[in-house]
């Protein structure tokens, strides 16, 4: 068994950055997957043990585990479709004993950790950009879909943000060292408030994936990192139709409190808005419905996160949501095997679509077939349209009421603090009184 | 622009303290901690009436010869000193008010990174403290009277905390 320090090698190893897939695992401290892994992958000489999917984010691309790094990174990128059902299937049997591998043999309990670990398992070819191979800071297609399902398996609502002590928690898996977390976070949390909206959290994600790979922490945020950037050049193509399609009903709504909250957010509308055109163009029948409440500008929430799911993708990931209501009891083990079945699954929106869906989705037994689930959903566009409605009036009051809770909450604690720090005064105070009160006495 | 400037935690601990390098540096945190007992005088001064009431810009600690010290306290007990030349007499109030603030608001930011344990040292790059790396004790703040030790396992190195205070040492902010 690898050390876990031969793979900690491996990603300083700057020579493997070039020309290579960069796998960047990060695999959880504890985790011996990343042992196994690095068995693995030393016969494919890759850098990171690819995780099997059953982590929380099963959404990772499927193309990310096990490719042999014999491929480029142009086949690897051209080749990324045909990929995912090989990886998927091997990770099928590893999705299995997720639950119950602990008797499995010495590799499957490691999986089984590693699918902890898998969430933070990245393969990734910081120059796989075929159109700017000297810019490791520019995030590329697949890397932006990763980094969005990541954001969604921390926090379902991709308009909102993620609070500073789960990012900490989430990225101090990756197994750096705190000083250069810290400072990965000062440079992607731009307003510092102390939370990661979406393009914040792909550009820390994508920091922490370059220094894993060994590049050194740039000075300052490059600007293909800056929020504004990441939020315009993923506009269109990128929206998952699956954001549009559960969010859709929320865009509104979650205008309102995305302006209360964050300013950061109104441009986060922008992207929605660049989603919508995108969505009227997609085949995809749900996204049709969709579309339609999508259109109107502003409606556009931050929903349009960079979902940056190829249509390819999206395709897929319609007949998830269109088997989101029927599954969305089950529970995430059997998520993410659907997932896997189609390259981008996107497991966490279907928790979230089962409500929207449930009533519009008419063809929740339309297994797995994309393209039957995306039949399915024609014959009944008006009828989602008028439930889709009311589903939108819902989840935009669940929303709000969602994050007035989040701040609340923060508030609250905040207060708690303050209000510690006042008792702690008043113990001195009194104790001071108590000292000097004989005194006055006498 | 200053010459020292020091953040200290409630517990009359050092989170961050630097100094311009030509100087003699021991004898800024010497500065430093004796300016500790003034502004724990001004803040209980105060205290009597409201902590909300209470001014964040102490002002003028004490004069010495060269130097003048002012000093700044939060809400939470932190207290921001700032040594200034003397002979810089262009230096007026809302200046030292103005420096105060901006430093106070690089403080917050510093807090808002989750993986900035309060108590922790901020860590600079340029304050290399022979005083503290030599001595024994490691990266600590060796004062005599100090309440406390800081044990400073692992500080937290916020660039852009440092450069803040790097522009204050250059020009008046």
């Amino acid at each position: 068994m690898m050390s876990k320090n031969d793979g900690e090698i491996r990603f300083g190893n700057p020579a493997e950055l070039h020309g290579t897939k960069v796998q960047i695992p990060y695999l959880t401290t504890e985790k011996n997957s990343f042992k196994r892994m690095d068995d693995e992958d030393k016969q494919q000489e890759t850098q990171s043990p690819t995780m099997s999917p059953l982590a929380s984010p099963p959404s990772s691309p499927p193309h990310y585990q096990r490719v042999p790094l014999s491929h480029g990174y142009s086949k690897l990128r051209s080749s990324a479709e045909q990929m995912h059902p090989a990886p998927y299937e091997a990770r099928q049997p590893l999705v299995q004993p997720e639950g119950s591998s602990s008797g499995g043999p010495g590799t499957k309990p490691l999986r089984h950790q590693a699918s902890l670990i898998r969430s933070f398992s990245v393969e990734r070819e910081l120059q796989d950009n075929s159109s700017y191979p000297d810019e490791p800071w520019r995030i590329t297609e697949e890397q932006r879909e990763y980094y969005v399902n990541q954001f969604r398996s921390l926090q379902p609502d991709p308009s909102s943000f993620i609070s500073g002590s789960v990012a900490k928690n989430f990225f101090t898996k990756s197994k750096l060292s705190i000083p250069e977390l810290s400072y990965i976070w000062e440079l992607s949390d731009a307003d510092c408030d102390g939370a990661l909206t979406l393009p914040e959290f792909c550009a820390a994600f994508h920091l922490i994936v370059a220094r894993k790979n060994g590049y050194p922490l740039p000075e300052g945020l490059p600007p293909t990192l800056q929020p504004e950037y990441l939020q315009a050049a993923f506009p269109k193509p990128k929206w998952d139709c699956q954001l549009f399609d559960s969010y859709s009903e929320s865009l509104p709504a979650n205008q309102q409190p995305r302006d209360l909250n964050r300013m950061e957010k109104t441009s986060v509308k922008d992207m929605a808005d660049l989603p919508v055109p995108t969505q009227d163009v997609t085949s995809d029948d749900k996204q049709a419905t969709k579309s339609g409440l999508l259109p109107p500008p502003p409606a556009l929430p931050p929903r349009p996160c960079p979902s940056q799911s190829e249509q390819v993708s999206e395709a897929e990931l319609l007949p998830q949501l269109s088997r989101a209501p029927s599954q969305a009891v089950e529970s995430s083990p059997a998520k993410k095997d659907v997932p896997y079945s189609q390259p981008p699954s996107k497991p966490i929106r279907r928790k979230f679509r089962p409500e929207n869906q449930a009533t519009e989705n008419q063809e929740p037994s339309t297994a797995a077939s994309g393209p039957a689930s995306a039949a399915t959903m024609k014959p009944h566009p008006t009828v989602q349209k008028q439930s889709s409605k009311q589903k939108k009036a819902i989840q935009t009051a669940i929303r709000k009421n969602k994050e007035a809770n989040a701040v609340l909450a923060r508030l609250n604690s905040e207060l708690q603090q303050q209000l510690k720090e006042v008792h702690q005064e008043r113990i001195a105070l009194e104790n001071q009184l108590e000292q000097l009160r004989p005194v006055t006495v006498l | 622009m200053a010459v020292c400037i020091a953040v200290i935690a409630k517990e009359n601990y050092p989170l961050y303290i630097r100094s311009t390098p030509t100087e003699n540096e021991l004898k800024f945190h010497y500065m430093v901690h004796t300016s500790l007992d003034v502004v724990d005088e001004k803040i209980s001064a105060m205290g009597k009436a409201l902590v909300d009431q209470r001014e964040l810009y102490l002002g003028l600690l004490y004069p010495t010869e060269d130097y003048k010290v002012y000093g700044y306290v939060t809400n939470s007990k932190v207290k921001f000193v700032m040594v200034v030349d003397s002979s810089n007499t262009a230096l007026r109030d809302n200046e030292i008010r103005s420096m105060f603030r901006k430093l106070h608001n690089s403080y917050t930011d510093v807090m808002c990174n989750p993986f900035y344990n309060p108590g922790d040292r901020i860590q600079s790059r340029w304050a290399l403290l022979p005083v503290s790396a030599s001595s024994p004790g490691g990266p600590y703040f060796l004062c005599p009277i100090q309440s406390r030790w800081a044990l400073l396992l692992c500080p937290i190195q916020s660039r852009a905390f440092d450069n803040m205070v790097t522009s204050m040492m250059i020009q008046v902010c």
